[in-house]
């Protein structure tokens, strides 16, 4: 049974690597942050199951807890940030056009 | 019996962050991107926690119990909080003038308009 539960976590990593990558390529800023939210999520359950693993659940769960809290309001506050503030380019294409704009005023 | 229990929710847990992964890396618009992300992960994250708290209930005692409703309440936050983020992150995107996906030679585009 611990072996199963070494192979979940094994996997879970593997698949947030993938994840990593649309992170890295993604076109636009909030494409990113979807990927930083799935990873963060996905590194509570890692905690708990490192916790299940070393015998010690109760101790990592309340950093588990935490960890959760801190991802929701991280992703919470980064899109009211890009909510806001228009001026931030969204995309690159973004950025060209109200480059050109301003040249042509 | 509980084993057989515990390993099927973690196997479906896998599968569906496993569609989450897919999803994220190969649809070809924002918004589609976001419907992968908030509901797979949602659901994997909350099957993959109710094996663990079923995991925990192995060994009946006052302490492995408390530890396994902790468990759970990460379980029910995570249903609450993932998505209200999603839904913030798509409202800051739409905000921000992302164009919706119009089909392969966008000629769905137009149709929309």
């Amino acid at each position: 049974m611990e072996k199963f539960i070494i192979c979940i976590g094994i996997v879970l990593l593997f698949l947030m690597l993938a994840t990593l990558v649309r992170v890295i390529l993604g076109p636009s800023t909030i494409d990113r942050l979807v990927g930083v939210n799935v990873i963060g999520t996905k590194a509570t359950i890692l905690i708990i199951i490192m916790g299940t693993l070393l015998g010690r659940v109760e101790m990592y769960v309340d950093i588990a807890l935490a960890y959760a809290l801190l991802n929701f309001i991280t992703s919470v506050a980064a899109a009211r940030f890009f909510q806001r503030n228009r001026d931030v380019p969204a995309t690159a294409s973004d950025q060209n056009v109200t480059i050109k704009e301003e040249a042509s005023c | 019996m509980l084993d057989i229990i515990v390993v099927v929710f973690l196997s479906l847990g896998v599968l569906f962050f496993l569609g989450t992964t897919n999803g994220l890396l190969r649809f070809p618009d924002f918004y589609s991107r976001m419907h992968a992300a908030g509901k797979g992960d949602t659901m994997s994250s909350i099957l993959i926690l109710f094996g663990l708290a079923l995991y925990t209930f192995h060994h009946p005692s006052a302490m492995e119990l408390l530890t396994g409703f902790k468990i759970i309440f990460i379980a029910v936050l995570i249903f609450i909080a993932s998505p209200t983020a999603t839904h913030a992150l798509m409202d800051a995107g739409y905000e921000s003038g992302i164009e919706p996906w119009g089909g392969e030679n966008g000629s769905e585009k137009e149709e929309r308009r």
